[in-house]
């Protein structure tokens, strides 16, 4: 007799763990074919503003790490990822429908995303911050430091690349976030909720919520104790881009906006995801004896 | 005993010709409204009228986001960053020629002292000119990583406290860019804008790059709208700021808001008590409290608090409250009687909620918007004077043990603009300079700016920056 297999379980991870949802429902993930393949949570609005609860109590921790330590991390979840590449080239293939060599070259290029990223932690305050030479007997210097808890919609489409590119950048500087997932192609971002979880990233600092869109990001964009939203998984739905970033108004929050189509994710990214989750402190201190 | 008084020394008016109206600045001419209207704006200190001043509709908004349209495709976008910059140039040596008359019309239009604007607001205007006039030839050195282009037509919509400043601010740097401008000044002190408009013209500036609409709430938010404006930049209120973010919603206009602040001045118990007087004064009394960034909270450790509070008090004291031209005045007029309005219901708010208020005795003008230099004890964090922004001279007091309660007390708003710490010890300093959650922190000093320097807040007191390389990419696509 065959041997049956063990299916996975897809569940949330919030704060380092992997609960189900609150309102236990979930709904039906299909492969690209459009066989059924799991059942993930459907995120309720409770779970977002866990999420939220757990990014925040872990942003004092992460955001005060010596940016080097930051970068080991990211290294750490390069490399583990890399371990599983195996499992992902799968999920990848059936999330997006690509080919056996596609998803090679996707899992691939995610993985030396996240190794460029962790060169730049170190790095960043040395290229946007700086001295400033202002004209009267003062020390005057800016860092860059992160704005606080980021509320992240991933990609729709690119399902791991799309994923990690929007997530690295932010927790690269200190921040942390909350990420509603794609919706039709949830799974490998659970899986790779799993390798930040056994790659030294703190819990709290990444949340991944899987689910419909209209469930979870109004009550994050809305949530006051999120610094900065993410819209870039509602491009193409222009309706509910404006729609969020107009609650976003209510505490000023940081907002990106989502364009009109999926951006190719296998360009450099250059340093913009990088930096808008940044704020620029300027010290000033008297010179004088 | 004999008391030494000052005798008046008044500044001379006779070298600013003010005109009985105005029009709008649109397309390098001075133009009449298209529905006709108009209001006054007036002397804080006398109440005195001093010009009828055109109020632009949103038919004049959109001509005037047409001739900066077309200014911008036809000539500021294809000349070169040299000649760009020797505009700029050219600006701020203009200002600094004309300098004093641009400081008399500053005070009396915005009724801040003499002082003030000719030693701190009127050179900062030209330096930001100067500064910025030499990144228009070397954009691509200032942002890392990506060719640099403009963005459009700026929309920028300023505050009254600082009205030459904030135009400055805003206008050296969109031009510099490769932008062209709308820019409405506040409706309060809309005259040094007008004059800057004529310096455009003295600087042969291209019709169109630089257009300014009088007004007016409406007025702003019809610029703020105008749906072929590409940036907008706002300094003001965070109630405002809010309310452009939402009407921003959906649009691909990038914005920077410059909010409101409520900054803690922390006091510690190993501070140089007198230096640290001198700059709570300067904190919250400069330009009568009139500012985003002023350090309106003062956080004093415990066991030196008693002293701080008696040498403050001294202090305040000597402080001259008055006629605005007089060059020994060192507060002048609340801006407007609207403004004074809510500095008194605040201060009212705050001997209600149990705080006690002191003010030194001074004679206040009969005429005029006057508000003495207050400072209010026993504050606690749930107090409203301790956590809403006053914009007034109105300096609340609230007391602290260890250096960590100060970093919660001080991060517990929903600002987060600027900050004060005052200590001899480096170490404390540049430890609690990273705890603090605000843009700009003054350690043993308060209240300085500088173009290079980048200002602005985090959280609810807007995004972007302004001054230096930073506050020029919120102008760069």
């Amino acid at each position: 007799m065959s041997r049956i297999d063990v299916r996975k379980t897809y569940k949330l991870s919030i704060g380092g763990a992997f609960p189900r949802s609150e309102s236990g429902r979930t709904y039906e993930v299909t492969d690209a074919k459009g066989a059924f393949w799991a059942n993930a949570s459907a995120a309720s609005r409770k779970d977002a503003r866990d999420a939220v609860v757990a990014a925040r109590s872990a942003f004092k921790g992460w955001s005060t790490r010596t940016p080097y330590n930051r970068g080991q991390v990211l290294y750490r979840v390069a490399e583990v990822l890399e371990g599983r590449r195996a499992q992902f080239v799968d999920e990848v293939q059936r999330s997006e429908g690509a080919t056996k060599r596609q998803a090679e070259a996707t899992v691939d290029t995610a993985v030396d995303r996240l190794v460029w990223y962790a060169g730049w932690a170190d790095k960043v305050a040395q290229v946007v911050g700086g001295t400033n030479p202002v004209a009267a007997p003062f020390f005057n210097f800016s860092v860059p430091e992160p704005t606080g808890v980021v509320a992240v919609s991933a990609p729709q489409g690119s399902s791991l690349l799309g994923l990690v590119s929007v997530v690295a950048p932010v927790i690269t500087t200190g921040s942390t976030c909350v990420v509603a997932s794609s919706v039709e192609r949830p799974l490998p971002a659970i899986t790779l909720a799993e390798v930040l979880a056994t790659s030294d990233v703190p819990g709290g600092v990444v949340n991944v919520l899987t689910g419909t869109l209209r469930d979870t990001l109004p009550t994050l964009a809305s949530h006051r104790d999120v610094n900065a939203l993410d819209l870039t998984g509602t491009a193409g739905d222009a309706e509910l881009a404006a729609e969020l970033e107009e609650l976003a108004a209510d505490n000023l929050k940081r907002v990106r906006r989502g364009g009109g189509a999926e951006e190719d994710w296998t360009l450099d990214p250059g340093l913009d995801r990088l930096t808008w989750t940044l704020e620029t402190k300027t010290v000033w201190h008297p010179i004088g004896r | 005993m004999v008391s030494f008084d000052y005798a008046p020394a008044p500044e001379s008016t006779s070298i600013v010709d003010i005109k009985s109206s105005y029009g709008l600045f649109i397309d390098g001419e001075f133009t009449d409204p298209a529905a006709g209207g108009s209001f006054k704006t007036i002397s804080p200190s006398t109440e005195e009228v001093l010009a009828e001043v055109a109020e632009a509709d949103e038919s004049d908004v959109d001509r005037a986001v047409k001739a900066a349209r077309r200014a911008h495709t036809r000539v500021w976008s294809r000349l070169s960053g040299r000649e760009r910059g020797k505009y700029l140039f050219r600006i701020a040596r203009i200002i600094q020629e004309r300098s004093r008359e641009l400081a008399v019309l500053e005070s009396i239009d915005n009724g801040k002292p003499i002082r003030e604007s000719r030693d701190v607001d009127v050179p900062q205007v030209a330096a930001n000119f100067f500064y910025y006039a030499g990144w228009a030839d070397k954009l691509e050195y200032a942002v890392a990583g990506r060719a640099p282009a403009s963005l459009g037509v700026a929309g920028q919509v300023i505050p009254w406290n600082f009205p030459l400043l904030m135009l400055a601010w805003k206008v050296a740097p969109a031009l510099a860019a490769g932008n062209t401008v709308v820019l409405k000044p506040a409706e309060t002190t809309p005259l040094t804008a007008l004059l800057f408009a004529e310096i455009c013209q003295q600087a042969d500036l291209p019709p169109g790059v630089v257009n300014i609409v009088t007004g007016a709430g409406d007025t702003g938010r019809a610029v703020v709208a105008h749906p072929d404006v590409d940036k907008v930049a706002f300094t003001g209120s965070t109630e405002v700021g809010r309310s452009i973010a939402r009407s921003v919603a959906g649009t691909d206009k990038k914005v920077t808001l410059e909010l409101g602040g409520k900054a803690a001045n922390i006091v510690l118990d190993d501070a140089p008590i007198d230096q640290a007087v001198e700059g709570i004064v300067n904190g919250i009394f400069f330009n009568q409290g009139h500012v985003c960034c002023a350090g309106s909270r003062l956080l004093v450790q415990e066991s030196v608090a008693d002293e701080v509070l008696e040498r403050l008090k001294r202090r305040m004291s000597t402080l001259r409250v008055g006629d605005p031209l007089d060059k020994n005045t060192d507060v002048g007029a609340i801006n407007s009687g609207e403004q004074l309005a809510k500095i008194r219901e605040l201060a009212a708010v705050g001997e209600s909620e149990g705080a006690a208020g002191w003010s030194p005795p001074c004679d206040l003008p009969a005429q005029g918007f006057w508000f003495p230099p207050t400072v209010f004890t026993g504050v606690t964090q749930a107090h409203r004077i301790a956590r809403e922004e006053i914009f007034g001279p109105v300096l609340s007091v609230l007391t602290f043990r260890t250096p960590s309660e100060a970093v919660d007390k001080a991060n517990n708003t929903p600002f987060g603009l600027s900050a004060g710490i005052w200590s001899d010890k480096g170490s404390r300093i540049l430890w609690m300079a990273d705890q603090l959650r605000a843009g700009v922190v003054w350690a043993n000093t308060f209240n300085k700016f500088d173009p290079a320097s980048p200002f602005g807040g985090y959280k609810e007191s807007g995004y972007g920056r302004e001054g230096g390389r930073h506050g020029l990419e919120g102008y760069l696509r």
